[in-house]
């Protein structure tokens, strides 16, 4: 995951601006012209024809265009008050092109059939221009066009159509909750996103996609001021890929335990309840003594460890060198993966990727360039057997066709290979967290993500959390903090002794999924049961500062 | 469009005031023209240009404030997205922390504006990568690497009668170079407002030989070191040390700065005597805006003195409820040093370790500022004054604060970027004791 993309803006000298600039965000608008359905799909169908006719009479031997209109929403409280609520809209045209073996990419905010033809010619200049630095020809996997089809997320209620005051009502509801149960400083919000995304190829595709994502999110603070000292604990919601039903708690989707945790439906006032019981237990918990112990990760926190040390290395563009100089390459090389028997994982880890996966923030009905999405396999009973490849990646893997995970921004960032959702399988028998934690001995239970830092090869990572049980004896015998644990990736999958049974599995996710230069952020989502790993290298982060 | 001058901004700006009936009306233009190109595996891999505009008009009735933007720019357009923020203002719950807009303001002129950045094209672009190739072949090498440019103006105007503009040019370059058999990696990066004072055959030159003398990478035990951060590894810890330097956080009691009682370490003494850290639009080697977003000017602004923490940045709403004066946050920040080149540091060090990249900063604990990450492509032990072979990477956990209070001595400063943030500052190469690695990694 990535920094804030404002530090950049504002060190190239384009800080002073008063929205955020950033096209991902865009212009503000009225919560109501939110709803107002975008241009027709006729016209949308004209537009991308002009951008396609344009760039083959430069001569393109490809084009897609994407015609996009993207829609944020935020809703932001603190304390007793309203912080801010945005409304961005962000809508242009991007086109990619293949001339002369090379691909070009240029995008405009006027959509207009001149700006439109103007920019296509752009992107082929900029094509021609890149084919002067010798190199292999574009091969692209074949992709039958799919005429004129359209998809929509799965939604109840699309969170553009709640109005504001209630999203602020319950959000000062949370907030009110929390300042009664004794915390200092409390953070709450209501994100939405709406991507309308246009399609078009010279492959004869013509897909028209509404995706819906939304994230609500909070965040409890309490100060010892007599000590100094303070602490926090975030909300155990994930970001779906859903509408506002979201926020609408069914029995049947809370899990509970030590504490409630949420699987596709989130009760935030509950949650925020023992958020604020939490982390009054944070202030007097015990100092981790540093050690070897038993990890069991709840999926609120394993989602973070199966993205960092799982998905990225096996994204292909890494494996190849294409992140080199960035997000760096992987040491899941293709010697590995060719040998058909390096052991990534114990023969309890199944890790599949699916884009089209239920509730998830990556589900989509056809990929950036106009693919359908698929659900493979990556590392099957521990042996790693995949990697996830777009268009022009797939023949060096021998793939016949795309697996359908290229991704842009927006409409004025390229698309390129980003991961889907990436998720570990649940356990194959029946097994119970409370059965998990009998059979630990000396161990630690850690539940919420928190910090988190891996290499640019993905071996070493160390990750912390929000909440940590200490297990003794096959009990939890309370709460520890100042905990992270380092290892080693293979070592740590190959750890992996018990994963709980499917009654336990959730998705987590994040929006922020970083790669690229420029950088541009990815939307998934990581499912998993909870999971046990032995021996991991616990260590103490808490230090002295005068 | 995309980039107006000031007396185009200025024309547009009044018209857009022109149809404002709310208490107060701030605008705001924004126009970009940039292009970058990206290659990998000894190839162009993707590349772009993106030109954008856009105009944001900020209403306020009383406390109430709305937003709203557009990139058209007719008369008709002007209108409706003033009584667009208008009607939005209206709409708006009272924001208890709303401060009136600021009046007129005296900004002393900017040289963020280089006309040879400006001219930057495509061809200028696939050139100097084409460059950077050859110099990846001769050594035999696998290169990726990335070159932006862009050309951008901001200007802000108000009812209560202030204006302010500014232009601005970029250009960054960093690479990666990789020995075939991938056992060795080295990068560098330089980014300037000057695209002339760019030199990407150097920038690849210094990435080549860092990627061959880093081959076969011997493993050391963690542990705690004196290091010697090259300027790209030390700007990525030191960012965070600027940008931690709020003070509502402070005062809030939820940040390193933070004492009990409810006070703050600022006036006091929180760094080694050898730190001092500024932000100076001024700065030749690091000019920036003279005016904050919220048009506040910019001058120069001691942070830390002598190791004493002498300003925190205020917000506008902040300062007036503290009731001292709201000094904004620079782009960008000068952190002094000495006059010792990087190999007179080496010279000096009798056993060390030299770090030429951190990678993957993230906080570990707010309260100490503490950090975790990675060295990366390029890290070397040092023992009698000299690099006696290359080391494999190791995870540190540090804080800013706690690495400048073990300062040994401090190296000549220049200009780099953060490969975390983009941010530019003027960084000398830091030497440290008891630097804390806590892991071994054997990523290359």
């Amino acid at each position: 995951m990535k920094r804030k993309d404002f530090l950049q803006w504002s060190a190239m000298g384009l800080g002073a601006f008063m929205l955020p600039n950033i096209p991902a965000f865009g212009r503000s608008i009225d919560p109501l012209e939110a709803l107002h359905e975008g241009i027709d799909v006729k016209l949308k169908k004209e537009l991308s024809d002009v951008a396609l006719n344009a760039a083959k009479a430069k001569g393109a031997t490809y084009a897609d265009v994407r015609i996009g209109r993207y829609l944020n929403q935020f809703v932001l409280t603190r304390e007793t008050r309203v912080q801010n609520v945005a409304n961005t809209e962000s809508y242009g045209v991007g086109i990619r092109v293949i001339a002369n073996g090379s691909w070009g990419f240029a995008a405009t905010n006027k959509v207009t059939k001149e700006d439109i033809a103007r920019t296509a010619e752009r992107a082929v200049a900029v094509a021609k221009a890149n084919s002067r630095v010798p190199a292999d020809p574009v091969q692209l996997a074949p992709q039958k066009g799919y005429g004129e089809v359209t998809w929509k997320t799965p939604i109840e209620q699309s969170a553009f159509a709640v109005p504001v005051r209630d999203k602020v009502d319950l959000l000062l509801k949370v907030n009110s909750i929390a300042l009664q149960g004794g915390a200092n400083f409390v953070n709450s919000g209501i994100f939405a996103s709406n991507e309308q995304k246009y399609f078009a190829s010279t492959d004869g595709s013509y897909i028209d996609q509404d995706i819906h994502r939304i994230y609500p999110q909070f965040n409890v603070t309490k100060i010892d001021k007599a000590s100094g000292k303070f602490e926090t604990r975030a909300s155990f919601s994930s970001p779906m890929g859903m509408g506002y039903e979201y926020l609408t708690p069914t029995p049947e989707s809370k899990v509970s335990g030590l504490v409630t945790r949420y699987k596709d439906r989130y009760d935030i006032l509950e949650d925020v309840k023992n958020a604020t019981a939490d982390v009054t237990q944070k202030m007097t918990a015990k100092s981790v003594e540093p050690g070897k112990y038993d990890l069991l990760l709840d999926p609120s926190h394993l989602w973070l460890t199966i993205h960092e040390s799982v998905a990225h290395p096996t994204e292909l563009d890494r494996v190849l060198g294409y992140e080199a100089n960035y997000a760096g390459t992987s040491f899941l090389t293709l010697d590995k993966w060719r040998s058909g028997n390096f052991q990534f994982g114990s023969k309890l880890v199944n890790i599949v990727a699916d884009k089209a996966q239920p509730h998830s923030l990556g589900a989509v009905g056809y990929d950036d360039e106009g693919v359908a999405p698929k659900k493979w396999e990556l590392i099957k009973d521990g042996v790693l057997v995949n990697y996830q490849a777009i268009r022009d990646q797939a023949h060096i893997i021998g793939l016949k066709e795309s697996q359908g995970c290229c991704y842009a921004q927006s409409w004025s960032d390229v698309q390129f290979q980003r991961m889907p959702n990436v998720s570990l399988q649940p356990g194959k028998d029946t097994l119970s967290v409370d059965d998990m934690i009998k059979n630990i001995k000396k161990g630690i239970y850690i539940m919420g993500n928190g910090s988190f830092s891996i290499d640019q090869q993905r071996y070493n990572f160390q990750f912390g959390g929000q909440t940590f049980y200490e297990i003794s004896e096959g009990k939890v015998v309370g709460m520890l903090k100042d905990v992270a644990y380092q290892a080693n990736t293979r070592e740590f999958w190959n750890s992996c002794t018990a994963i709980a049974d499917k009654r336990d599995y959730r998705l987590g996710g994040a929006f922020n999924d970083g790669k690229g230069q420029p950088s541009q952020s990815n939307a998934v989502s990581h499912g998993s049961s909870t999971a046990r790993f032995d021996g991991v290298n616990v260590i103490n982060t808490a230090r002295k500062i005068g | 469009m995309p980039i107006l001058s000031k007396e185009q901004a200025e024309t547009l700006l009044k018209k857009v005031l022109h149809y404002s009936t709310a208490d107060e009306c701030q605008v705001s233009l924004y126009g970009s023209d940039a292009g970058n190109i990206r290659y990998a595996r000894n190839a162009a891999s993707t590349s772009g240009g993106v030109s954008l505009t856009q105009l944001a008009v900020s209403s306020t009735f009383g406390k109430r404030n709305g937003i709203a933007t557009i990139n058209e720019y007719d008369d008709a357009s002007l209108e409706k997205v003033v009584r667009r923020a208008e009607e939005l203002a209206k709409l708006a719950p009272e924001n208890p922390e709303y401060i009136s807009i600021l009046g007129p303001q005296e900004y002393a002129d900017s040289v963020t504006f280089v006309p040879a950045t400006a001219a930057v094209d495509p061809k200028y672009r696939a050139d100097a990568v084409q460059q950077s190739l050859q110099i990846s072949k001769d050594n035999k090498l696998t290169t990726a690497g990335f070159l932006e440019n862009s050309t951008g103006f901001n200007a802000l105007m108000n009812s209560k009668g202030l204006f302010a503009y500014n232009a601005a040019t970029n250009i960054n370059f960093n690479v990666t170079m990789r020995t075939a058999d991938g056992q060795g990696s080295g990068y560098a990066t330089k980014g300037y407002n000057d695209a002339s004072k760019l030199d990407v055959a150097a920038v690849s030159r210094y990435a080549a030989s860092k990627a061959t003398s880093a081959a076969n990478a011997k493993a050391i035990e963690p542990g705690k070191y004196t290091v010697i951060l090259e300027p790209a590894a030390g700007i990525v810890l030191l960012e965070n040390l600027y940008f931690g330097l709020d003070a509502r956080q402070a005062d809030e009691g939820r940040s390193f700065l933070s004492k009990t009682g409810g006070k703050t370490r600022l006036g006091e003494k929180l760094v080694d005597e050898r730190v001092n850290i500024y932000s100076d639009p001024h700065y030749p080697e690091l000019p920036t805006a003279t005016w904050s977003d919220d048009g506040r000017p910019l001058e120069k602004t001691t942070w830390i003195e002598n190791g004493v923490v002498k300003n925190l940045a205020y917000s506008r709403y902040w300062a007036e409820k503290q009731k001292v004066k709201a000094v904004p946050q620079g782009n960008g920040f000068i952190m002094d040093g000495g006059t010792a080149s990087l190999e007179e540091l080496i010279k000096d060090t009798e056993k060390g370790i030299l770090v030429t990249r951190l990678w993957y900063i993230r906080p570990v604990d707010p309260q100490t500022l503490l950090y975790t990450g990675l060295t990366r492509d390029g890290t070397f032990y040092i023992e009698n004054g000299e690099i006696k072979y290359p080391v494999k990477n190791l995870r540190f956990n540090e804080s800013p604060v706690i690495m400048l209070n073990n300062l040994e001595a401090l190296g000549k400063p220049e200009r780099t970027v953060s490969g975390e943030t983009n941010m530019h500052a003027i960084v000398p190469p830091l030497k440290l004791r008891e630097f804390t690695f806590t892991s071994l990694s054997d990523a290359i």
